[in-house]
């Protein structure tokens, strides 16, 4: 019967130094909420409420602002050529209407605006209708808003991935540096602490941090924006643990020979940077040329933000997803074991 | 290049032994060799009659180590720090009755991040104490603190030395060498210079007191040479250092009187003249025509 186990001191030192540090906590927890309350209102979906349409000062202008102010989706602007100009490549208005004898309209628009193109389409409608234009075909409509598909339910998965990464990283690799600068861990070497009892502390001590991160995160995401989860959340658990376990050997690999703050720093980035573009946390990876897939697939972001979408918004068994999870622990594994050959202590 | 170099070495259990040196004299190289933190490229090293390679675990086991410029958690407390230290170890006392030892049981629920610098260098102590080791090194375990805290340091240092336990320790400092030390070997450029109890070190400089004495400017005055005074009773050697004329000599009290008349003779009036007991700093700076410290007295 051992008095003092060093696992659990060593684990209990991390969680008291993480918990001792309100900046750390709330970078850890706090900042994605932040994050999720910040993009989820920027991008909500949510109809087009109104067009801003600049109408260039002219004689036949008066009718054409007439004709657009009998919807109240419109809001029009009048002004000059130069004024008109100015709004519209300021993005204060989405269309410029220069009216003519006819009548004959002209559209100055931006093609590569979406907001501009529908206004483009809207404008066009009323005018044509207030010409006179008689529709031909009844129509009727039907409106989807289905959660699962909207934005912000794209997004939770993504950043759930997100925080995985940059926390093997900075809880891992960084605090392994930090560390080794402050020779803690060649004072650790002095005494008969056992090796691999140190990384298994960072190691579980990483794993209890990552636990309430997430759940906070997806209680959060599913509490104010009603984001549920359609697959099993044993599923989900098992890829959030996978994608710890990963991140926490990239981090361990990192940090394996950098000596100070700025080479584990650039690593980091060097390591975060392109899985953050290209990993699909914010739009899907699939946007990228098919050329570059390949190598986008075979980042470890890239098949762990997959699963997760995939259980959570489709409810896709874990079966499914064996491949991702091949390609994500071979990460891991890859990782761990040249970390622990090229580990420097002291 | 090498930061030691043909350094032979016997440390004897129960002693309280000192590698005294300037900064960048290889003390540090040569404690972390022997603690086994540093491969040697060649020699032995031997650790309560192990070898480091073979018996790592069973050495580790008994000896403490505090390193120069360890920086420990800043938000543990100071007995939590100490209750992890003690886990290492198979045996030991209670983390408590340690950091009774160091005085810094009123600190237990510190942080380390709030300790004085004497306090963490006490608490760095501590945790090399929490094994109950045999053997305890101290890397320059006095630097940069007040001489309050420094002799704190030194009781307990001395109060371990007097269980029959053995101490290595390196240090710029002579009068913890002279204190603490029951033999000391004096280091420079990698080499022992210098090798025996802070006594017999100072005894070897020929006389156990020093005369310091410095000589109003004139114009056109020749400089003073050592045959000036080489002739006067009991002195054992001259040094010449800015300006200061420095006389070894066995009895102060004989060669004093005889030191003034000589003065008189050669027409030079004294701007200071003290007394007082050799130390190492005088054996360092006679062996290597250099200070400890840049800023040594």
């Amino acid at each position: 019967m051992k008095k003092y186990s060093p696992l659990t001191q060593l684990v209990l030192a991390r969680l008291r130094e993480f918990f001792r540090t309100p900046e750390i906590v709330f970078w850890v927890y706090g900042f994605p909420l932040l994050m999720v309350v910040a993009l989820g209102i920027a991008f909500r979906n949510q109809p087009v409420e109104h067009i801003a349409v600049g109408i260039e000062n002219s004689e036949y202008g008066q009718t054409a602002a007439d004709a657009l102010s009998m919807n109240k989706k419109f809001e029009v602007l009048r002004c000059d050529a130069e004024g008109c100009r100015l709004k519209l490549r300021t993005g204060k208005t989405d269309i410029v209407v220069i009216a003519a004898a006819g009548p004959r309209y002209e559209y100055f628009y931006d093609p590569t605006r979406p907001e501009s193109v529908l206004a483009r389409n809207a404008v066009d409608d009323a005018l044509q209708r207030a010409s006179g234009r008689k529709d031909v075909a009844a129509t009727a409509e039907k409106q989807l808003t289905e959660p699962g598909a909207r934005y912000i339910d794209f997004l939770v998965p993504g950043l759930v991935g997100m925080g995985l990464l940059g926390g093997g990283l900075w809880g891992v690799g960084f605090v392994i540096v930090d560390m080794r600068i402050r020779m803690l861990l060649k004072r650790f070497i002095a005494t008969p602490m056992k090796r691999h009892q140190f990384l298994s502390g960072i190691m579980i001590s990483r794993f209890i941090f990552m636990v309430p991160e997430i759940v906070i995160l997806l209680a959060f995401a599913w509490i104010f924006f009603g984001v549920r989860i359609q697959g099993s959340f044993l599923s989900v658990m098992f890829f959030v643990l996978l994608g710890a376990f990963t991140f926490s050997g990239i981090g361990l690999l990192i940090a394996s020979r950098a000596n100070t703050i700025e080479t584990v720093s650039g690593l980091m980035n060097l390591v975060m940077l392109p899985m953050w573009i290209l990993s699909g946390i914010f739009f899907s990876s699939e946007r990228f040329p098919a050329a570059a897939q390949p190598f986008i697939q075979a980042l470890p972001l890239t098949p762990l933000i997959y699963s997760l979408r995939a259980v959570i918004l489709e409810g896709t068994s874990l079966v499914q997803l064996l491949p991702q999870a091949a390609i994500l622990g071979a990460w891991g594994i890859v990782t761990f074991v040249l970390a622990l050959r090229w580990f420097r202590w002291v | 290049m090498d930061a030691v170099r043909g350094l032979d070495l016997e440390i004897e259990a129960g002693e309280c032994f000192g590698l005294l040196g300037p900064n960048g004299a290889g003390k540090t190289t040569t404690i972390e060799i022997i603690e086994g933190l540093l491969e040697a490229t060649s020699g032995d090293v031997e650790v309560l009659g192990m070898k480091w390679g073979q018996q790592d675990e069973e050495i580790r086991q008994r000896i403490g180590i505090s390193l120069q410029e360890t920086k420990l958690a800043e938000k543990l407390s100071v007995l939590e720090t100490l209750t992890l230290f003690r886990s290492f170890y198979r045996n030991g006392p209670d983390p408590v009755e340690t950091m009774r030892r160091v005085s810094l049981d009123e600190k237990a629920a510190a942080w380390v991040g709030k300790l004085s610098g004497g306090q963490k260098q006490r608490l760095a102590v501590a945790c090399a104490l929490v094994g109950d080791p045999d053997l305890l090194f101290l890397d320059e375990p006095t630097t940069g603190l007040d001489p309050q805290a420094r002799r704190q340091l030194w009781d307990i240092i001395r109060g371990f030395g007097e269980q029959g336990r053995t101490v290595l320790l390196t240090t710029h400092y002579m009068d913890e060498a002279d204190k603490l030390c029951d033999r000391v070997a004096i280091v420079d450029h990698g080499k022992v210079i210098a090798l025996g109890s802070p006594r017999e070190l100072i005894a070897s400089l020929g006389g156990e007191h020093i005369i310091d004495i410095s000589i109003l400017d004139g114009a056109g005055i020749p400089q003073l040479q050592g045959n000036d005074f080489s002739a006067l009773p009991g002195v054992q050697s001259i040094r010449f250092e800015d300006g200061q004329i420095s006389l070894s000599v066995a009895e102060p009290h004989i060669t004093l009187p005889a030191l003034l008349v000589r003065l008189k003779e050669l027409k030079r009036d004294l701007a200071s003249l003290t007394t007082r007991h050799a130390s190492l700093e005088d054996v360092f700076v006679t062996l290597t025509g250099r200070h400890l410290r840049d800023n040594a007295a």
